[in-house]
């Protein structure tokens, strides 16, 4: 984004990757396959890059508000100094938290999670699935993240960007607003469960498994972790493979 | 003349006793923190009528929703017969919208099959709760209040309805005699099959259908003082609860003003807040949360729908949305009852969080909205579990160890994990 500004440029769109899409070894592929998406359609696009910082939601979900708000407004500096509109995010966690809770703190952007910006140029027309793996007629569900779902509305979007594969979409028994959540929301990602008599995640691979699926799809880097893991445990990583709905996208492209 | 009067004794001290209950609550909510809820009003209103009026969160579940249908349609619309007893009951008079003629017989049939419906509907329920036993209906904060407390409510219901037929029964089977008083008027398309069950005596008739009219009113009375201490308190609080409900997008937490004062002045040490608001962050008790919150867990009917989504109790973890509301409506009666008892600044030691609810079910919660979702009248089991949470980790500075390495984390390296923020675009490099 530094080197936009210093060419005296502005970006059409804001890539807000996250923590997840910048460390996670399997959410950076992710991260990579978005901008793949993004050069496809030769969409203008800059991102933080070391200037980008956490949005401070599994600060404020473990309920450091102080800690996020910090966050936020450093952040916010940071977005209006560019500039910035219009934001894509890779993390429906941090889509969220720009989207609904900065406005409040003084940052007001238009919010996207990745998948919509996946839906919008598929209507467009700029994005097809052809050039690449062929998805058709076969057997995806897919996992609703809660942040992006209820907390948002948004499952429309992400089901259209497997609905153009021709796929066959098949959905578990709890999904859009009745999903379940993968385990890993409210900072539970980053510390042991309590005690209990199974773990979230395999409640829903288990449930995910009924369906037969030959793919996962998900639009979420902490989902994505604990679904792999969920799978890894069921031993069943030939047969059934995770994958967010950017990677099907690339690939049915053949990015 | 003895009748009225007693009739007109009952019915105001029943009057007078519910208002001084529903005071007495009314004042308990108030004790919770100020949140401005009268924005939007128009919105509110479409709001409470599509989910309290029209019942819109409850065809998730088609059979409760079927069986609650009736009972709720019956609960409005047999009110209007209240209104008939109200007078003959005063005035000494019999059935005194007889006049109405065809509207008349045709409101009576309604009535006569709302309340077989209903009477029907609570028995399916009890079977539901008592046989079947559904596993929804157990959980630890079930226990034997309030199993015993849908079970009144329901044994009620259903001795209601009982005499509301007996009577209609007794006087149709008086009109057919000619008894006098007992006008031609009604129509009895449930209660006429009860007929051939009753004495043909004309004075024992006149017996049954004047117990059944007493029971049946003095029933509703006792019933209406039985709600302030019940679950079935959601017949009344439905309706403002999902007025005041949240109308942002559920995943959108607050961002507390308090909060945001110190951060700017630590961001920027020439900022001046414009006014410290004293008082601690978070909620380690119920006064510390807000009217709202103190609203919902009134408005709680224990159905258990939270419960039954919430992903940390189906893995067997301690946390239960609805002991979280039940444990706020507990917490909240019991300082209600201190404060009629010693005086609003009595202090009894004890606070919602820890003496109810354990750090254990706080940290078991994912946020993930789903308690939110599933709730028939907008309640929000994960706003107080927030607050609770806010307390414990900014008052106390107390969260799991592993939380606060995350938060440190943060704190340093600008990410949930130790690693360099100068790392952060090398996913760049990678392919």
């Amino acid at each position: 984004m530094a080197e936009l500004m210093a060419a005296g440029e502005e970006p059409e769109i804001l890539f807000w990757v996250g923590c997840a899409g910048s460390y996670d070894e399997r959410a950076q592929k992710i991260t990579r396959d978005i901008c793949k998406i993004l050069h496809h359609v030769s969409m203008k696009y800059a991102v933080l890059g070391t200037e980008e910082s956490c949005t401070g939601d599994p600060a404020k979900r473990a309920g450091n508000e102080f800690l996020f708000q910090m966050q936020a407004m450093t952040n916010i500096e940071v977005l209006n100094a560019y500039n910035i509109k219009k934001i894509v995010t890779g993390c429906p966690h941090c889509f969220n938290t720009i989207k609904n809770e900065y406005p409040g703190l003084g940052g007001t952007y238009e919010v996207i999670h990745h998948t919509q910006l996946i839906q919008d140029l598929i209507n467009e027309g700029k994005l097809k699935a052809e050039g690449g793996e062929s998805f058709k007629g076969r057997k995806i569900t897919y996992h609703d993240p809660c942040y992006l779902g209820r907390a948002n509305g948004i499952y429309e979007a992400p089901r259209k960007a497997l609905e153009v594969l021709d796929a066959q979409l098949v959905e578990m028994k709890r999904c859009k607003s009745n999903g379940l959540c993968c385990g890993a929301g409210g900072a539970q990602m980053f510390k042991e469960p309590e005690k209990g008599n199974k773990d979230i995640n395999v409640e829903r691979i288990d449930e995910a498994l009924q369906t037969n699926p030959q793919v996962i799809a998900a639009g979420c880097p902490f989902c994505m972790t604990m679904l792999s893991d969920g799978i890894k445990l069921k031993d069943k990583e030939q047969e059934v493979k995770v994958m967010d709905i950017a990677e099907i996208t690339a690939r049915a492209n053949g990015l | 003349m003895v009748s009225q009067i007693l009739f007109l004794i009952l019915t105001l001290a029943a009057v007078a006793l519910f208002t001084v209950n529903f005071r007495k609550i009314t004042r308990n909510i108030r004790l919770g923190k100020d949140v401005d809820r009268s924005d939007q009003p128009q919105k509110r209103f479409m709001t409470m009528m599509r989910v309290a009026f029209g019942q819109s969160k409850m065809v998730v579940r088609p059979i409760p929703a079927f069986l609650h249908f009736f009972v709720y349609v019956g609960f409005v619309i047999i009110n209007i017969e209240v209104l008939e007893i109200m007078i003959d009951g005063l005035f000494g008079t019999h059935r005194i919208f007889h006049g109405l003629g065809g509207l008349y017989d045709f409101l009576i049939g309604s009535f006569e099959i709302l309340a077989l419906t209903v009477w029907l509907a609570c028995v399916a329920f009890m079977v539901r709760r008592n046989v079947m036993k559904l596993k929804r209906f157990s959980g630890i904060e079930m226990t034997a209040w309030p199993k015993s407390d849908a079970n009144y409510i329901l044994v009620t219901e259903i001795l209601l309805m009982t005499a509301f037929l007996l009577m209609n029964a007794a006087d149709a089977k008086l009109q057919t005699l000619g008894a006098t008083h007992y006008i031609s008027a009604g129509s009895f398309p449930v209660s006429q099959y009860l007929m051939d069950l009753l004495p043909n005596h004309e004075s024992a008739l006149i017996i049954l259908e004047r117990s059944c009219w007493w029971f049946h009113i003095a029933g509703i009375l006792a019933f209406l003082n039985y709600l302030p201490h019940s679950k079935h308190f959601h017949i009344l609080f439905a309706f403002p609860n999902t007025y005041f409900s949240n109308l942002e997008p559920i995943g959108e937490f607050t961002n507390m003003a308090s909060v945001t004062n110190e951060v700017k002045a630590m961001l920027d040490p020439s900022f001046i807040p414009a006014e410290t608001e004293p008082g601690k962050f978070g909620a380690k008790d119920v006064k510390d949360l807000s009217w709202v919150n103190l609203m919902n867990a009134y408005t709680c009917t224990e159905c258990g729908r939270c419960t039954s989504v919430c992903p940390a109790n189906i893995t067997g973890k301690l946390l239960s949305p609805r002991k979280i509301m039940m444990d706020t409506r507990d917490r909240i009666t019991e300082v209600g009852k201190n404060i009629d008892k010693h005086g609003a600044e009595h202090q009894d030691g004890k606070s919602l969080l820890d003496d109810y609810i354990t750090r254990e079910e706080i940290w078991a919660c994912t946020s993930c909205n789903a308690c939110v979702e599933a709730c028939p009248v907008n309640i929000d089991p994960l706003q107080i579990i927030m607050e609770l949470r806010r307390y414990a980790v900014m008052e106390e500075s107390q969260a799991p160890a592993s939380v606060n390495a995350m938060m440190g984390n943060i704190e340093n390296n600008q990410a949930p994990w130790k690693y360099s923020p100068a790392d952060r675009f090398n996913w760049a490099e990678g392919n």
